[in-house]
C-alpha cells in the first residue's frame, strides 16, 4: 500500500474557517432540503422498526433489552440530527451492527463463561420454579372420583359429574367451578341441555376440562384417565425471599446450590437453572484431572498443527515460487495456473474430497492398506490422522505462500544479487544470506496471520476427522486430532457444556490476541494506519 | 527439452564455460520435474472428483469410470432428498447479501476514519483493531444463544434463519474490513475532496460521486474476496442453520458425505457431483481474476 503524502493533511474546507487542528470540524454545508428529507425519512424508518421491536420485547416481559434498544435509537436520532456529530453519522450503521453481532456476543460470551450454562441448566430460575411448581402429588387422604362428561350443543363447553369412589360425594363441574350435588342413582343422558359423552369421546373433553382448573377446597382435580379423576396438590412451594423450594409431600427443603435445587441429603431436582459460578470454568481446565489431561493434549496439538502447517506451506510454497520465478522455465504460466488451483477450491470442498480419498474405500486408503497392512486406517490411528490433516492442509495452503513468495521474490532488487556475485557468493550463500532474510521481512507478518488462521481452522478438522479418533481415556469430548476451536464446538454442541466452551473460546482469544499484538510490534502497520 | 537447450544456450555463453551450462541445464530439468510432480499432485483430487461425479456406480475407487454418465448431476437436480441446487442458491444468497451489507458499512466507516478528524477517532480505530482480534467464530456459543433467544420473538431473524446468519457474517467482516478500506481511502489524495468542496459538494456527494468511482476496482476485489470467504464458511452455518432446506453448500455437502469417520463411500458419486457444482463458480472467478484478487489478498493480509 502506498501511503500518500497528503494523508496527514486536514481537509481545509473554505467555509469552516477558524477551527484549529485536531478539533472536530463540522462541514458547514448549505442546508439541503433533500438531504434533510432523506435523513428524516431514514430515521422514521429506523425508529419505526425499533419501536416495533421494543414493543414485542415488552409484550414478552423483556423490558431491559427494550429500554436498551430505545436508548440506542435515541442516540442514533441525535447523531443524525446534530451537525456537530457529522463524521459519526458515517460510522453509526457499522457501529450498530458491530454492537449487535460482535460486541454484545463477546460480552455475553464472557458472562456465559462465568455461569454454569449447560444442557441441564439452560433455563432461568423463574422458568425452573414455574416448571417445578406445575408438578403435583396425591395426598394420602385424597379422594378418587369417577367422571362423566357432557358437551354443549355447540361443542364449545363441557360439564362434568364427579362421583367419589365410595359414592359418598358428588359434584357438578363447569367453567365456573365445582358445585356439590346429590349423588345421582343413574347418570342422566342430558344435563342442562348438554349431551352425555361416551368414555371414547371423553379424551377431548378431558383436555378442555383440565383447563377449567377445577378445585375441591384447596385440592385440584386431575383427570387421570377417561373415567377416573383424582384430587391432587402442588408438590413444591417456592419462597422467593430465601430462594428455597419446599417439597410439600415430604417436607424436604431444597436449597439452590450453584444452579440446582439440592436437598440436605444431596438429592437434586431437574432441570437446574443458570447461575453465576465465577471463574470455575477457567480453573477447572487446569485443576480437574479428568479435563486437564485431554485439554493439555488438545492445546499442544493446536500449536503443533498451526506451526507445522505454516512451516510446511511456507517451505513448499517457497520451493514452488523459486521454480516459477525462473523466467526461462518452459510453460511457466501453465504451471503457475495449475499449482494455484488448490487455492481456488473452497476449503470445505477440498477437505471433504481428501477425506473421501483417504477413507477406507478411497484410493489412498486402499493403497495404504497394501503398504501398512490390512487393518490400517488413516482415521483410526492418531498419528496417521494427524499426518493426514497436515498433508491436506499443506495441499490447501501452499499456493497462498507460493503467490506471496513469488511477489516478494520479484520485489528483491537484482543489483543486490549482482553485488553478491561480485563478492563471490555461491548460489547457496545468496539464498540464505540474501533471499531468505529479505523474503521474511515482507512475508513475516503473513506467516503470523496464517498461524492465527490455522489456529482456528475448524473446517478442516471437523470435516476430515471430526476430531477423531476418540480418546478412550477421557470423558470430555476431546478427540485426538481436535484443536481448541473444534473442542469448543464439541463441548458446546455435543456435550452441551456451553459455559465451559465459552471459557475455552476466551482462552483462544487471549492466545490469538497475544500473538497478533506481538506481530504488531514488528511491523509499522499500526502507526501507519492510525495516522 | 529441446526448448530448454535453445533458451539456456545464450545464458551459458554469457557466463561462459561448459560446466555452468551443464549445471544450468540440470537446474532447469530439476525445476521441470518439481513443477511436473507438484502439478500432478495438485490436479489429482480435482480430476478424481470430476471423474467420480460421472461414475454411475457411486463408488470411490476407480479413476476412470467405465460408463461415464451425468446421472449424478440429474439426480441432484431433481431428487428432493439432495437439494444441492437449493443449497447453492442459499449459499449465494447469504454470501451476496452479507458481502453487500458488510462492504457498504465498511466503506462508509472507513471514509469517516480516513477523511474526518474527530474526537475519539484514534481510540475508535484501536477499538476496532481490538474487536478484529476476536473473530466471531470464537463467540460461537453466545451468537448461537443470542439467535436462539431472538428466534423466540422474531423467527425470521433467529436461529435457522438466513437473515440472522447474514447479519452475523456482515458484522464479522466489519473489523478487519474497516482497517483495510481506510488504507485504500488514504491512498486517494485529499485534493480530490477539496476540489469537490470548492464546487460546493456535500460530504455524501464527495463520497458517492468522487471517491467511490476511484475505489471501484479495489471495492470489487474486496467484495469478491469477502464473498468467497463467506461462501467457504462452515462453522457458523453449521451451528446456526438447522433445517436441511436452509443449509448452505458447506453444510449441505458435508451432510451428504458425513462428518468424520473412516467410511465415506456411500454417496461418493452424488457428493462428487455436488462438489463440482459447488466449486466451479468460485474456481472460475478466481482463475479469471487471478491478478487482481492476488493483489487484494496480499495487501489485505498485510493490513490485517
Amino acid at each position: 500500500m502506498q501511503q500518500t503524502q497528503s494523508e496527514n493533511r486536514e481537509i481545509n474546507r473554505p467555509s469552516s474557517g477558524g477551527s484549529g487542528e485536531g478539533k472536530p470540524k463540522p462541514p458547514r454545508q448549505p442546508l439541503s432540503l433533500t438531504d434533510l428529507g432523506l435523513r428524516v425519512a431514514g430515521l422514521a424508518f429506523v425508529d419505526g422498526i425499533a419501536i416495533w421491536f421494543a414493543l414485542t420485547l415488552i409484550n414478552n416481559n423483556n423490558p431491559i433489552p427494550a429500554i436498551l434498544i430505545l436508548l440506542v435509537t435515541a442516540v442514533i436520532n441525535y447523531i443524525f440530527l446534530s451537525n456537530r456529530l457529522y463524521p459519526i453519522r458515517w460510522l453509526t450503521p457499522g457501529l450498530v451492527l458491530l454492537l449487535l453481532m460482535v460486541i454484545y456476543p463477546i460480552g455475553y460470551n464472557v458472562y456465559i463463561s462465568l455461569t454454569n450454562y449447560s444442557r441441564g441448566n439452560a433455563l432461568s430460575r423463574e422458568q425452573v420454579v414455574t416448571q417445578l411448581k406445575e408438578q403435583t402429588y396425591q395426598p394420602a387422604n385424597a379422594i378418587t372420583y369417577s367422571w362423566t362428561a357432557y358437551r354443549s350443543p355447540d361443542g364449545q363447553n363441557y360439564k362434568v359429574i364427579l362421583v367419589s369412589a365410595d359414592k359418598s360425594k358428588a359434584f357438578i363441574g363447569d367453567a365456573s367451578g365445582l358445585k356439590p350435588t346429590a349423588i345421582p342413582a343413574t347418570l342422566p343422558d342430558t344435563l342442562d341441555g348438554y349431551t352425555r359423552l361416551t368414555p371414547f369421546q371423553a379424551a377431548a373433553a378431558g383436555e378442555a376440562l383440565a383447563k377449567y382448573n377445577l378445585k375441591s377446597g384447596d385440592l385440584a382435580i386431575q383427570f387421570t384417565s377417561s373415567t377416573e379423576a383424582k384430587e391432587i396438590l402442588s408438590k413444591y412451594s417456592y419462597d422467593a425471599a430465601s430462594g428455597n423450594l419446599t417439597d410439600l409431600e415430604t417436607s424436604t427443603v431444597y436449597r439452590p446450590v450453584r444452579g440446582t435445587f439440592t436437598a440436605p441429603d444431596g438429592k437434586t431436582l431437574t432441570p437446574g437453572f443458570v447461575d453465576v459460578v465465577g471463574i470455575e470454568n477457567y480453573t477447572k481446565a487446569f485443576t480437574d484431572p479428568s479435563i486437564t489431561g485431554p485439554f493439555i493434549g488438545v492445546f499442544i496439538w493446536t500449536f503443533i498443527f498451526a506451526a507445522l502447517t505454516v512451516f510446511l506451506t511456507f517451505w513448499v510454497g517457497l520451493l514452488m515460487a523459486l521454480v516459477l520465478n525462473d523466467a526461462q522455465l518452459p510453460l511457466r504460466t501453465m504451471w503457475r495456473v495449475i499449482l494455484f488451483i488448490p487455492y481456488t477450491i473452497p476449503g470445505f470442498i477440498t477437505a471433504l474430497i481428501w477425506a473421501g480419498l483417504f477413507s477406507i474405500g478411497g484410493p489412498v486408503g486402499i493403497s495404504s492398506k497394501s503398504l501398512f497392512g490390512e487393518g490400517f486406517s488413516w482415521f483410526a490411528d492418531p498419528n496417521a490422522a494427524k499426518t493426514m490433516l497436515l498433508f491436506i492442509n499443506l495441499w490447501l495452503g501452499y499456493p497462498y505462500m507460493m503467490l506471496i513468495c513469488l511477489g516478494a521474490l520479484q520485489s528483491i532488487p537484482t543489483d543486490m544479487y549482482e553485488a553478491a556475485t561480485i563478492d563471490g557468493a555461491s548460489q547457496f550463500q545468496k539464498f540464505w544470506g540474501l533471499t531468505l532474510p529479505l523474503l521474511l521481512v515482507s512475508v513475516g507478518p503473513l506467516l503470523i496471520g496464517s498461524f492465527a488462521f490455522n489456529f482456528n481452522n475448524f473446517t478442516i478438522v471437523q470435516l476430515v476427522t471430526a476430531g477423531g479418533p476418540a480418546n478412550p481415556t477421557t470423558t470430555t469430548p476431546a478427540g485426538q486430532t481436535d484443536i481448541l476451536i473444534s473442542y469448543t464446538y464439541r463441548l458446546a454442541f455435543t456435550s452441551g457444556d456451553l459455559a465451559f466452551a465459552a471459557a475455552i473460546s476466551l482462552f483462544i482469544f487471549a492466545i490469538i490476541a497475544t500473538i497478533t499484538a506481538f506481530s504488531f510490534r514488528f511491523t509499522k502497520q499500526l502507526e501507519e494506519v492510525l495516522t | 527439452m529441446a526448448d530448454v537447450k535453445v533458451r539456456s544456450a545464450p545464458a551459458a555463453a554469457k557466463t561462459g564455460g561448459a560446466t555452468i551450462s551443464g549445471a544450468r541445464r540440470l537446474n532447469m530439468v530439476l525445476k521441470l520435474v518439481v513443477a511436473f510432480f507438484a502439478s500432478l499432485l495438485a490436479l489429482y483430487p480435482v480430476v478424481y472428483v470430476i471423474s467420480a461425479s460421472m461414475n454411475p456406480t457411486n463408488t470411490i475407487s476407480d479413476l476412470i469410470p467405465a460408463n461415464p454418465t451425468l446421472a449424478n448431476y440429474s439426480k441432484l437436480a431433481t431428487d428432493q432428498n439432495y437439494p444441492v441446487l437449493l443449497w447453492l442458491f442459499n449459499s449465494i444468497k447469504v454470501s451476496l447479501l452479507a458481502t453487500v451489507i458488510g462492504v457498504f458499512l465498511t466503506t462508509i466507516g472507513a471514509y469517516a476514519f480516513s477523511r474526518f478528524r474527530f474526537k475519539g477517532r484514534r481510540n475508535g480505530m484501536l477499538f476496532i483493531l481490538l474487536i478484529q482480534l476476536f473473530p466471531n467464530t470464537l463467540a460461537l456459543v453466545s451468537i448461537y444463544l443470542l439467535l436462539l433467544q431472538i428466534g423466540d420473538l422474531i423467527p425470521w431473524l433467529g436461529l435457522n434463519s438466513h437473515l440472522g446468519l447474514i447479519l452475523v457474517y456482515a458484522g464479522g467482516s466489519l473489523g478487519s474490513g474497516t482497517w483495510l478500506m481506510k488504507g485504500f481511502f488514504d491512498t486517494i489524495p485529499k485534493d480530490i475532496d477539496e476540489s469537490g468542496v470548492v464546487d460546493g459538494a456535500t460530504g455524501s456527494q464527495i463520497f458517492f460521486f468522487l471517491l467511490l468511482p476511484l475505489l471501484r476496482p479495489i471495492l470489487a476485489v474486496m467484495a469478491i474476496l469477502t464473498f468467497i470467504g463467506t461462501y467457504a464458511d462452515f462453522i457458523l452455518a453449521r451451528v446456526l442453520l438447522t433445517s436441511k432446506d436452509n443449509y448452505t453448500m458447506a453444510v449441505g455437502l458435508s451432510s451428504l458425505l458425513g462428518e468424520g469417520g473412516a467410511n465415506r463411500a456411500s454417496q461418493w458419486g452424488l457428493f462428487a457431483a455436488g462438489a463440482v457444482i459447488g466449486a466451479v463458480p468460485v474456481v472460475v472467478v478466481f482463475l479469471f481474476m487471478q491478478k487482481q484478487l492476488v493483489g487484494g489478498l496480499t495487501s489485505g493480509a498485510v493490513k490485517g
